[in-house]
């Protein structure tokens, strides 16, 4: 598998990245290489191996469902790069 | 020198009232003001809030208080976990005016065992990359030699430990961001099993791989800075809950009779045969501690490196998409949503960034998710297995740490290239086990690390191999001639 140009560009909208016309021809470069090296992957049977997503096996965490104060709003909008009223403010939509 | 000491010295030097715990901060903090304009381990240096904590610090020692081992004693962190008001870039310009609301755990941890913070650490944006070149800061120098890269991507956290602005650091690992860099400085640093540290508050960049774990000078400082960090976290629901010992018991000088298993896999081709020397003298050492030494395979190892960069950009494809500039962090200025968030993360990610995102962002795309993702989760198994198999046969595999010294900075450009120097940490990663990284010996003046991995939460195995090896031998006691020239 190669990828194209084209590709390269979906995935970078996909992914919500601007990229200019040097970085575009760049990744497609650097991917395909990197690609191209984990195709090695393939040379592995692996059809009766199952995936394994954490190598440690996970618990479920339960806590009692108690109502708890969050933390404030003000603490958490003084990180916003832009609030207003208790909102985040945000470029027009509609 | 007063500072040039191990925690266990400092510590007594506070009970003993030699010297006071603000004398101690401000010693370090002076230190660090001379010494970080060549290593630039410091992203953030908080001398205020440390001195307030060491005078409160100081009083509990007039009124008569005992003082816990890391009472009074100073630290850093990388920056990637989180400290409440104090800012947490991981590195990126992205999160260049961000100031978490909350603490980590590890944080939390470590100010209730009355550690004082001096600072915040320099590393690859968001603990992508080998060298620490990738901060959207600046590079962090290797104080063995300020010309060359200290590893990464706890460059910061190895670096300052390694130039003794301060005697322990915390670093993250996630391909071997501990124990590589430890590794390029001669320090000791251990990344803990998968779980057995919170991640409660480390900024994710693969969750199923990242963890925190301790760089200090010497492997009992290690024990005693893991003893407060380690242990379950109900914030985070990857903490295991297991019964944490008391790191310190495992520390003796006998290792008779330990199975010690030399994978052949990370003695093959692409091994500087200088640093394999060294690593066989270490080897050696083992053998005449009455170890029982064995050549062994991991048969899976070399498919490690490019299951890595599948798993590992997928997971930072997806905790990366976060960063829009909507609640925190950097925000470019445009007309509408869609614009906003292409242009923020356009110019708030550095390369290293964008590459891995691309990359994680294709291998989970529709039509591409069985070929590489699951592919690589497949792969994972077959070399946990092959773990599986050794630990059923030896208590401790060694191997070297990385398969040269610390490069040039700028030496490499090609990504593959400075991915290879993660070839024998990661597997590691992928298996979930603890390993540390120890001085074994110098290469033409630059420090060389041996690896040493143990099964699943045998940490104090991993701990009773290092410590006899380095009470066997002086490489950890060796400074950098930068030291002599800024004291």
């Amino acid at each position: 598998m190669k990828l194209s140009r084209e590709e390269v560009e979906h995935v970078a909208l996909l992914a919500r990245l601007q990229l200019s016309e040097e970085e575009v021809e760049l990744y497609t470069e650097q991917l395909n290489s990197i690609l191209g090296y984990a195709e090695m992957l393939q040379k592995l049977e692996t059809d009766q191996v199952f995936p394994t997503a954490h190598a440690v096996q996970l618990f479920n965490v339960l806590r009692e469902d108690e109502v708890k104060p969050s933390m404030s709003r003000d603490k958490i909008l003084k990180n916003a790069p832009d609030e207003d009223d208790g909102f985040f403010r945000v470029p027009k939509i509609v | 020198m007063t500072i040039f000491k191990s925690l266990e010295e400092l510590h007594h030097m506070l009970v003993q009232k030699e010297i006071s715990c603000v004398e101690l901060t401000r010693a370090y903090l002076d230190y660090v003001d001379s010494a970080d304009c060549w290593v630039k381990a410091f992203l953030t240096v908080t001398a205020d809030s440390a001195l307030t904590k060491a005078t409160e610090i100081d009083k509990k020692i007039t009124a008569g208080e005992s003082l816990g081992p890391l009472e009074g004693l100073p630290m850093a962190l990388k920056d990637n976990m989180c400290t409440e008001g104090i800012p947490t870039t991981c590195g990126s310009r992205i999160l260049e005016n961000f100031n978490p609301p909350y603490n980590a755990t590890v944080t939390e941890r470590l100010n209730a065992a009355g550690a004082v913070l001096v600072g915040k650490l320099n590393m690859d944006e968001f603990a992508m990359g080998s060298s620490t070149e990738n901060s959207g800061y600046y590079p962090t120098a290797n104080p063995w030699h300020l010309d060359r890269v200290p590893g990464g991507s706890s460059g910061g956290s190895a670096a300052c430990v390694a130039a003794r602005e301060v005697p322990f650091a915390l670093g993250s690992d996630t391909g071997g961001s501990i124990r590589q860099p430890a590794a390029f400085c001669g320090v000791v640093g251990l990344k803990p099993t998968y779980g057995a540290v919170s991640r409660y508050g480390l900024v994710a960049f693969a969750s199923s791989l990242d963890q925190i774990g301790p760089l200090t000078t010497n492997v009992k400082d290690n024990a005693l800075v893991l003893n407060t960090i380690a242990g379950h976290d109900p914030k985070d629901s990857t903490s295991v809950p297991f019964v944490k010992p008391d790191y310190t018991q495992f520390l003796e000088k006998n290792v008779k009779g330990l199975k010690i298993g030399i994978p052949d896999e990370y003695f093959a081709s692409g091994l500087n045969p200088d640093v394999a020397e060294v690593i066989q003298k270490a080897i050696r050492t083992f053998e005449s501690l009455g170890a029982e030494v064995e050549r062994c395979s991991l048969p899976h190892t070399e498919y490690a490196m490019p299951a890595y960069y599948i798993i590992a950009p997928a997971e930072c494809s997806s905790n990366l998409a976060r960063y829009d500039g909507v609640r925190y962090g950097y925000r470019a200025e445009a007309d509408d949503m869609s614009e906003m968030f292409k242009k923020t993360r356009e110019k708030g990610f550095g390369q290293e960034v964008k590459r891995r995102i691309m990359l994680g962002t294709y291998a989970l795309s529709s039509g591409y998710y069985d070929a590489y993702y699951l592919k690589a989760q497949k792969v994972r198994t077959l070399i946990k297995q092959d773990f599986d198999r050794a630990f059923a046969k030896y208590d401790v595999l060694l191997s070297p740490t990385a398969p040269t010294t610390a490069y040039k900075i700028g030496e490499k450009s090609d990504p593959l290239a400075m991915y290879m120097g993660d070839v024998y940490t990661i597997p590691v990663n992928l298996a979930g086990l603890p390993a540390i990284s120890v001085p074994a010996g110098f290469v033409d003046g630059m420090p060389v690390g041996m690896q040493l991995i143990s099964k699943h939460f045998d940490e104090g195995t991993l701990y009773k191999a290092a410590y006899a090896f380095e009470q066997n031998t002086e490489y950890h006691l060796q400074m950098p001639a930068l030291l002599k020239e800024v004291r």
